[in-house]
């Protein structure tokens, strides 16, 4: 039974990376320290704004960009929804967990982007960084709240460096998907147009893999979202707070009332992000019927518009016509 | 001049293909070369293309003739060999040197047009000036008169996903035009679109050529178009150029069984121009001539009609041998069929523009570009034409056409 008959070992594999974290804690005090003030002030910055703003007229101003990226029936949805989460008196622990999302989605996608565009465009980048992100996607999340405390101790920080963790690994992954996924010949084309490397990747391969790329973004916001409540466990405050909270007393009307909320934000946050990603699958959005608008003033009418998309439907016919005006 | 000049390419795949390069050299197959590992790409292939011209390689899928074009412009680097355009040698260039080279020289077509779908058409147009740096203004202009040129004016505020395939193609041609450089090149650009819209951009890309003088090397695997665009033809096979030449040449002296079983099927009336199976016009009537010369001429020539040329070589009419034989009985006039009644045609009409005027008329009189006679088709002559021997047509295909030929026969009688 003990494990001392065993002819394997016992490697203390644990104790070691234990030791790791020490020995990181000890030597880079410093950086933590930085990262530890930068990460609070940007996260207390943005609560006490959503705070302070009149909690209604944060509502319209969410429905004003469900609207301007989506759909009026988006719109429609948030003031109904973002409504019952003031009703249910959970607007402050919301505003708190929705600044934590999303200064954990800014850094999450600033650091995944960039090795997601190191791993699309170096095989070996990419090798080394694949079982890395495997690893941090199937570490039981709570494992990481251990550096997370011992590195920043209790508060939002923690919860914040848990929650990057644990979301960043969509990110690197459909960053380097996308890119990978731009058409080949759309790349030549650049190069043998004389474009430089940056320029590529500017100007071709990221526009083209923003759709998969903005997935990812979104895919990091739903991770980060369910990572709210373990955020919770290392004392940041919000939503996650209050369902930790109601676990320990089993306090069933206040689970439930803090979990709903999360889901609100949740999808709120995912029907936006989503839009964001593929604005041709939503023409009604604000911002498509902007965009018209203003392509109809520069270039003439609608009804020359109009007489466009027929002319596009001229289809072959079309082409003899065109190529009699050319020669 | 050549434009472009590749000398010895070889374009081996695989780890280490120096040694698949040496390999071939020394005999090897390209399945010799498969059991290492290696897959040969392109293999010895040396070819010039001059300034102006539109050289056509043609090859099936997997005979590399996409990887040779990628060789040209570095988008590959040959495993062996030497590409120079006008003169310098771009194979070894890296870099800014190179990227300069596609900017001021070498433009690209691609089959999939690989346009950029979030930018305008008119964006697109003017890619290749944004990449040099050219002003806004300036590359604005230039792609505008791009797309005018392509006969897409007036769409520069489109989408590319609002346009047609053969739209979409006009615009990578224009996004070619608007860079300015004096070679283009096209990799399969006409293969993706339809029958139809494909004839059309042949079309427009020979009047292109003629009014802009590219010099354009065009990939495809389609032999009809091969032989309509190519001033001449590189035929490719297994990464190797097995013949260049003229769509003539290529059709009539096939250097061996592959080309010749490949052309066999080619509608020779659509390559085959009037030039191509014309006699010389040896006999032929001085407008001051008369009936006893032309009885003389037919008697000379087996002949039973005469064309009736001017002195500066235009043609006047025609007569016919049952007209001359009345004149030289009766002593009268010899009735002169007038210029407009005989069947005229053109040097560079296809034979399958001239079987309408074939039947009407027993002789067809072929004119160059000047109204002067080049030379005479009989009807014969144009089915012998149809023959896909090669041998048939090929003591006619190159006419010569001297100035003794042409004069009037017989002027001292």
């Amino acid at each position: 039974m003990s494990e001392n008959d065993s002819i394997v070992p016992r490697i203390p594999v644990g104790e070691w990376g234990d030791s790791a974290l020490d020995w990181i804690n000890d030597n880079f005090e410093w950086l933590l320290d930085f990262l530890a003030t930068v990460l609070d002030f940007l996260v207390s910055t943005l609560t006490d704004a959503l705070v302070t703003v009149p909690a209604l007229v944060l509502v319209v101003v969410f429905a004003l960009v469900g609207l301007l990226v989506r759909s009026w029936e988006l719109a429609v949805g948030t003031v109904i929804t973002f409504l019952l989460i003031i009703a249910m008196d959970q607007w402050v622990t919301a505003m708190q967990t929705l600044a934590l999302v999303l200064i954990a989605t800014l850094v999450a996608i600033l650091v995944a982007v960039p090795i997601g565009i190191l791993a699309a465009r170096n095989e070996r980048v990419s090798a080394v960084v694949r079982p890395v992100l495997d690893f941090m996607q199937t570490m039981p999340a709570f494992v990481y709240l251990i550096p997370a405390v011992v590195f920043f101790g209790i508060g939002v920080v923690p919860g914040i460096f848990a929650t990057v963790i644990f979301a960043l690994p969509p990110g690197v992954r459909l960053t380097e998907l996308g890119i990978r996924g731009v058409d080949s010949e759309t790349v030549e084309a650049g190069q043998a147009f004389g474009a430089t490397p940056g320029q590529i990747l500017r100007g071709i391969q990221l526009p083209l893999a923003t759709p998969t790329i903005m997935a990812g973004v979104n895919q990091v916001i739903m991770l980060s979202l369910s990572m709210a409540v373990i955020a919770g466990i290392a004392g940041a405050d919000g939503l996650g707070k209050e369902v930790v909270a109601s676990i320990s007393t089993l306090d069933g009307p206040q689970g439930i009332e803090a979990g709903l909320s999360v889901v609100i934000i949740a999808i709120y946050l995912d029907r936006v992000t989503a839009a964001l990603g593929r604005p041709g699958d939503y023409p009604h959005s604000g911002l498509s019927m902007l965009r018209r608008r203003r392509a109809a003033g520069g270039g003439g009418s609608d009804a020359a518009q109009d007489e466009a998309d027929e002319r596009v439907e001229g289809g072959a016919d079309q082409g003899r016509g065109l190529a009699q005006v050319g020669s | 001049m050549a434009s472009i000049s590749a000398e010895k390419l070889y374009k081996v795949f695989g780890r280490r293909p120096q040694r698949g390069v040496d390999a071939l050299e020394s005999g090897a197959t390209r399945a010799d070369l498969r059991k290492q590992g290696l897959t040969p790409a392109v293999i010895d292939a040396s070819f010039d293309v001059k300034d102006g011209e539109i050289f056509v390689v043609m090859g099936l899928s997997g005979s590399g003739k996409s990887t040779l074009i990628r060789m040209v412009n570095g988008l590959l680097e040959p495993t062996s060999g030497t590409v120079s355009i006008d003169g310098d040698d771009v194979t070894r260039l890296t870099g800014e040197k190179l990227r300069r080279v596609r900017r001021e020289k070498v433009s690209m077509v691609f089959q999939h047009f690989a346009l950029l779908p979030h930018r305008t058409v008119g964006e697109n147009a003017a890619y290749a000036l944004e990449i040099s740096g050219t002003n806004r203004a300036e590359r604005e202009k230039r792609a505008d008169r791009a797309l005018e040129m392509v006969g897409l004016g007036g769409w520069g505020g489109s989408l590319p996903g609002e346009l047609s395939g053969g739209m979409r193609q006009r615009v990578g041609l224009a996004r070619a035009l608007a860079s300015g450089t004096d070679i283009m090149l096209m990799d399969e650009a006409f293969s993706a679109l339809d029958p139809l819209i494909r004839r059309d951009m042949q079309d427009q890309l020979i009047e292109l050529q003629h009014e802009l003088g590219k010099t354009i090397l065009f990939i495809t695997h389609d032999l009809n178009e091969a032989m309509r665009l190519g001033d001449r033809i590189a035929m490719m096979r297994d990464g190797r150029i097995e013949q260049v030449g003229s769509a003539e040449e290529i059709l009539n002296n096939p250097v061996n069984n592959y080309v010749a079983e490949f052309v066999q099927d080619v509608d020779r009336t659509r390559v085959l121009t009037a030039a191509n199976v014309m006699e010389p016009p040896v006999a032929v009537l001085g407008t001051e001539q008369g009936p006893q010369t032309a009885h003389k001429l037919m008697r000379e020539h087996q002949t039973t009609v005469l064309p009736v040329v001017r002195r500066d070589r235009t043609l006047a009419g025609l007569v016919h041998e049952r007209d001359v034989a009345t004149a030289v009985r009766d002593g009268g006039e010899m009735r002169v069929v007038p210029a407009e009644q005989v069947g005229v045609v053109r040097t560079g009409d296809h034979l399958v523009d001239l079987f309408g005027h074939a039947t009407e008329h027993s002789l067809l009189v072929v004119l160059d570009e000047q109204d002067k006679v080049a030379g005479v088709i009989p009807r014969v002559t144009l089915l012998a034409a149809l023959r896909s021997d090669p041998t048939s047509t090929s003591d006619t295909d190159q006419p010569t056409t001297t100035d003794a030929q042409l004069q009037p026969a017989g002027g001292a009688a």
